[in-house]
């Protein structure tokens, strides 16, 4: 079974808080859930699937399956970390095809600010069920060390510098100007970027991602139920999933899960990288956007430095506008989990619903990709690819 | 060994042999009885092939395979993958060393570091620093 044309996105919606102390997690899960059925011209009452990943409060789908008063046929809380709601867009698909939904709720959301977490630099012990645990976490693994070796290893077999990972922020930084809801709007350089202190060496402090508060939601429909609505038409066109770990003690840190979920998603679509004019790449650390450019085959493997550095990925300016929103970078990663952004924004670029000025013209073929867990350890990888009907 | 302290988490059913060797000095790797390959972290069922493993001694030596030095904490200290001779790759701590001067393909070999409560931890500091 193809996914192409099986779904369409039909209503799609980003909380605009930042920095939520006074409202609950299950309040920002229900605020999204509405913003994206308002957006799409539907109701509570329509939807008859829910999709979730563990930052939802309870069980599950349960509570929040409840706190909305849902009457869902299917649900799915397939939890890949920041990866979760690109594979829910998928597997929402999948239920549609399989006739055991037509409206399909995801939602995310998370307090990581208010709550004061040090999402990146603290280690987390995980459940000690966990069985890489015992041999890992005495080390002090965390976010930002797991990511600065993919880049150490990636300067050393590469020559990627650190002024090529800083134009990833500055391209971020530059689309970030146009959006009132960003966390960080000023627009920098490439010495800024290097000049930032080191949190975990070789990656400064803007190399890193925001942490906030906030959330978002999609709508995934039927597409005989997309043409009914008075919304332009967002077709997933195809999808690709993978989970790369460290293989058994055969590490290889110069790759993720993209070079896998990537090709998969394009063989469905029937397209190549090529043809994609927007791309939002998930972006928890400058690494992260171009290890994954090259793993989804935007450039050749070990060129990815080349390929982001004098503006490339600015909208406007050069040959793949990424983030437009200012990404995870500049604008928001709600819960410390990118991926719901990166399909919002791409479905406002394919509905020439982004900023004008950073709207790429004619956007009719869009990727999203998402990663969740570490690239350092081991992550969930998801790729989506979107079509203006 | 700088004073980061070291946190505990609690061994496995299947791993008391490991921490029993750690305790002496020794660091120990499962090899699979069926396709002969080691791998890490270790596991009584071979993740190349499906066969069961059984513990051997490594040599304790190894190269860095990548590093990061954790500045934003309130004792920087220096993670590492390191690909041991055996062929197999885990994480690790590098110590006892200028941080600035860790590298990729550096020698490495293994000491042991103590825990309170708990059994050492093999972590690994450079050859010449030996």
């Amino acid at each position: 079974m193809s996914l192409r044309g099986a779904a369409c996105i039909v209503g799609a919606y980003e909380h605009p808080t930042r920095k939520a102390p006074d409202t609950s997690l299950a309040q920002l899960h229900a605020e999204v859930a509405l913003g994206a059925l308002s957006d799409a011209g539907l109701t509570l009452r329509d939807v008859d699937g829910y999709f979730c990943a563990g930052d939802a409060p309870g069980l599950g789908p349960l509570s929040m399956v409840d706190y909305l008063n849902l009457r869902v046929r299917h649900v799915d809380s397939t939890d890949v970390g920041g990866s979760s709601y690109l594979l829910h867009v998928a597997h929402a698909a999948q239920a549609i095809a399989a006739g055991k939904c037509d409206i399909a709720l995801i939602t995310l959301a998370g307090r990581p600010r208010s709550e004061g977490v040090a999402t990146g630099t603290t280690a987390r012990a995980g459940n000690p069920a966990q069985p890489d645990v015992q041999w890992e976490y005495p080390y002090g693994p965390t976010i930002a060390n797991m990511y600065a070796m993919c880049a150490t290893r990636h300067m050393h077999e590469f020559g990627t510098t650190s002024e090529q990972l800083a134009w990833i922020k500055v391209a971020a930084s530059h689309h970030a100007q146009h959006n009132p809801h960003a966390m960080l709007r000023e627009v920098v350089t490439v010495e800024d970027v290097v000049n930032s202190p080191l949190v975990a060496a070789p990656l400064h402090r803007l190399d890193c991602c925001v942490i906030s508060d906030g959330g978002g939601a999609l709508v995934v429909a039927r597409p005989e139920i997309a043409r009914s609505l008075q919304r332009p038409v967002v077709m997933l066109r195809g999808a690709g999933e993978a989970v790369k770990g460290q293989m058994g003690g055969d590490v290889d840190l110069t790759f993720t899960g993209a070079r896998w979920s990537g090709p998969r998603a394009f063989a469905e679509a029937g397209v190549t990288p090529a043809d994609i004019r927007y791309a939002s790449i998930y972006d928890s650390f400058t690494i992260t956007v171009l290890m994954h450019l090259e793993d989804l085959g935007f450039c050749e493997k070990g060129q990815g430095g080349r390929f982001v550095a004098d503006g490339n990925l600015i909208s406007g300016v050069g040959r793949l506008p990424f983030n437009t929103d200012g990404g995870g970078l500049c604008n928001n990663h709600p819960s410390n989990r990118g991926g719901m952004t990166k399909v919002i924004e791409a479905v406002r670029q394919l509905r020439g619903e982004a900023h004008p000025a950073v709207q790429v013209k004619d956007c009719a073929l869009a990727l999203a990709h998402g990663t969740g867990g570490s690239l350092g350890t081991r992550h969930g990888s998801a790729t989506l690819i979107l079509e203006r009907m | 060994m700088a004073g980061r302290s070291i946190p505990f988490s609690p061994a496995s059913p299947d791993s008391a042999p490991f921490w029993q060797a750690a305790g002496e000095g020794r660091l120990l790797l499962r090899r699979c009885d069926a396709c002969k390959r080691v791998h890490w972290y270790p596991r009584p069922i071979c993740p190349h092939c499906g066969g069961a493993t059984a513990w051997q001694e490594a040599s304790g030596r190894g190269t860095i395979y990548s590093h990061s030095v954790m500045r934003r904490a309130p004792e920087p200290y220096a993670i590492a993958y390191v690909r041991l001779e055996e062929g197999t790759t885990m994480m690790t701590n590098i110590v006892d060393c200028e941080f600035d001067a860790i590298h990729v393909g550096q020698p490495v070999r293994v000491i042991f570091v103590p825990r309170d409560g708990a059994p050492p931890m093999p972590m690994f500091t450079p050859e010449a620093a030996a």
